[in-house]
């Protein structure tokens, strides 16, 4: 099933074109890695996806993206970002407690009931490998959790909404090797009920995981195909100099 | 070497080098003198009001004198219309001024784009800021009073020292509402938060601390102008508490004015009892402002 339609899509912050003539499809229930220099447009397209560009006074955008067959555009912010949600490079938890995080996004949607967020806390954390750790402390600053437990923390925060998207911005970019593979291992397990798009700066992360790969360089996507392919016989030459390690 | 004009230069230069490498270590230590001595100089006038106005106030403080109205014309009794006058003042400079410089800090720092009205609301409250407080005055008798027929009263003035403060709350909670990371803010979008919602949950509650504290620097700063209130609302003997918002009112610092300068023989028990009252009051504001500010920033969880 496809779960996003991307056409002749083109992003502008100011005079700055970031994202050129980008077309794709990205499949649901797999893990679409996105890989490429620093400046290439991989965070330029994820944000896309969940409109956080519009954040940014200086965003314009032309073309189309489709979600689930429905312009994103047409539909309310809130609700995308409900629907698509979103882990970014630095574990970037709310200054308030670890209850408070996982719960913050089910209460902005309008459930008041302590009792049903709680619910929802103790699955999402469950679901992110973090609920042993932090049963006992729910109440205490989120800022007391290592770095590791964090990430995992913005993760479980993220699946509290209960979106069908989770987009994962260099989300390991901080971590030390074992938090990596349990993020790693958190997103092979989620991807059996999410779609996962993956954009990341470990060329060999992309690989360990992937299902797909998409390759940017310059605002544009130069290549996207199963990530066996991607690494074993791509058909640019830009790519398979990337992935070599020859430039970026 | 000798031709060589680069190594001539420095060996023309090393001699004044070397005569400043002696300098430096005492120059650090004039230095350090000066600027530790300017910094001194600062206690010692603060010190000596403080002092003088205790020293000079204290025996004239007693439970009548803060509680009687003023007697034998304002020659004793005490200066309970005045401070109650000055509690009323800014009162209602406070619930005229916070609503409407917090919700336009808000605006400002969360709403609003980088375009021509913003910089004119900006230049606006720059000016705001540097009006002189006579000023704000007459221009508080032209409208409240004059215009508005509201007469000299508590609502009068009340709005004057409001708009007066104004700058002072929105500047401190533009500042408050900024130094909340933009990552919070995102973060917090991402999760499908409105922008309401965004401010409500995430960015006022980490400002609140600097919000609250610049309200009650504004509020020190009301207390104490007796220009504003001249005109508009300031009584000069009303030995009477007011009934309703559009009486008249004694306040303290122009009851100070007006028993140091117009009425003769004030005892001068009776004239540092008010500066101390006075002072007292708007102390133990900034005093709450540093308090709360201390509590908050231990709280702060990032």
């Amino acid at each position: 099933m496809v779960e996003f339609v991307v056409k002749d899509l083109n992003i502008w912050f100011g005079p700055i074109h970031a994202m050129k003539n980008v077309n794709m499809e990205i499949d649901s229930r797999q893990i679409l890695s996105v890989i490429g220099p620093a400046n290439s447009g991989k965070t330029t397209f994820l944000r896309m996806l969940n409109r956080l560009n519009e954040l940014n006074d200086n965003f314009r955008m032309k073309g189309e993206v489709l979600f689930a067959g429905e312009n994103i555009g047409d539909m309310d912010p809130e609700t995308v970002r409900k629907k698509i949600g979103m882990v970014f490079a630095l574990p970037l938890p709310l200054p308030m407690s670890i209850f408070d995080n996982v719960a913050y996004g089910v209460k902005v949607s309008g459930v008041g009931s302590r009792k049903r967020q709680a619910e929802a806390v103790e699955k999402a954390l469950r679901r992110a490998y973090l609920w042993d750790e932090v049963k006992d402390r729910l109440e205490t600053s989120a800022f007391k959790l290592s770095g590791g437990q964090q990430q995992r923390l913005c993760i479980a925060r993220t699946l509290a909404v209960e979106p069908s998207v989770i987009l994962f911005d260099e989300p390991c970019s901080g971590l030390d090797p074992i938090s990596t593979a349990k993020v790693e291992e958190a997103m092979l397990v989620l991807k059996k009920d999410y779609t996962i798009i993956l954009v990341t700066n470990n060329v060999k992360q992309a690989a360990r995981v992937g299902d797909k790969t998409a390759f940017f360089l310059s605002s544009e996507l130069i290549e996207i195909d199963n990530t066996e392919r991607i690494f074993t016989a791509p058909k640019d030459k830009r790519t398979d100099d990337y992935i070599r390690g020859k430039f970026g | 070497m000798k031709d060589n004009p680069v190594s001539d230069c420095t060996v023309s230069a090393v001699p004044k080098l070397r005569k400043r490498a002696r300098d430096p270590v005492l120059m650090q230590k004039v230095a350090f003198a000066l600027l530790f001595l300017a910094t001194l100089l600062i206690i010692v006038p603060v010190g000596l009001i403080i002092v003088v106005i205790v020293q000079k106030g204290l025996p004239g403080i007693s439970w009548q004198f803060l509680t009687d109205i003023p007697r034998q014309g304002m020659r004793s009794g005490g200066i309970f219309p005045a401070i109650l006058g000055t509690v009323y003042l800014v009162g209602g400079a406070i619930i005229f001024a916070l609503p409407i410089g917090l919700l336009s800090a808000i605006y400002l720092s969360e709403y609003a784009r980088g375009n021509f009205l913003t910089r004119l609301i900006k230049l606006a409250i720059v000016n705001l800021a540097g009006v002189p407080s006579v000023v704000y005055g007459l221009f508080g008798l032209a409208l409240f009073v004059t215009f508005f027929k509201f007469g000299a009263s508590i609502l009068s003035g009340a709005l004057t020292l409001g708009i007066m403060i104004l700058p002072i709350i929105i500047t401190a909670s533009l500042e408050a509402l900024e130094s909340v990371p933009h990552s919070f803010r995102e973060a917090s979008r991402s999760l499908g938060a409105s922008k309401w919602q965004t401010i409500r949950y995430v960015v006022l509650p980490n400002s609140i601390s600097g919000i609250i504290t610049g309200t009650i620097l504004g509020l020190g700063r009301a207390a104490g102008e007796t220009a504003p209130i001249l005109f508009t609302v300031a009584a000069f003997y009303l030995p009477q508490l007011p009934g309703s918002i559009f009486d008249q009112v004694m306040a303290l610092p122009y009851h100070l004015y007006v028993i140091s300068t117009q009425v003769p023989n004030v005892d001068e028990k009776i004239r540092y009892g008010t500066a101390l009252v006075l002072l007292t009051m708007v102390l133990f504001m900034n005093l709450a402002a540093v308090v709360i500010r201390c509590r908050f920033r231990r709280k702060k969880k990032w």
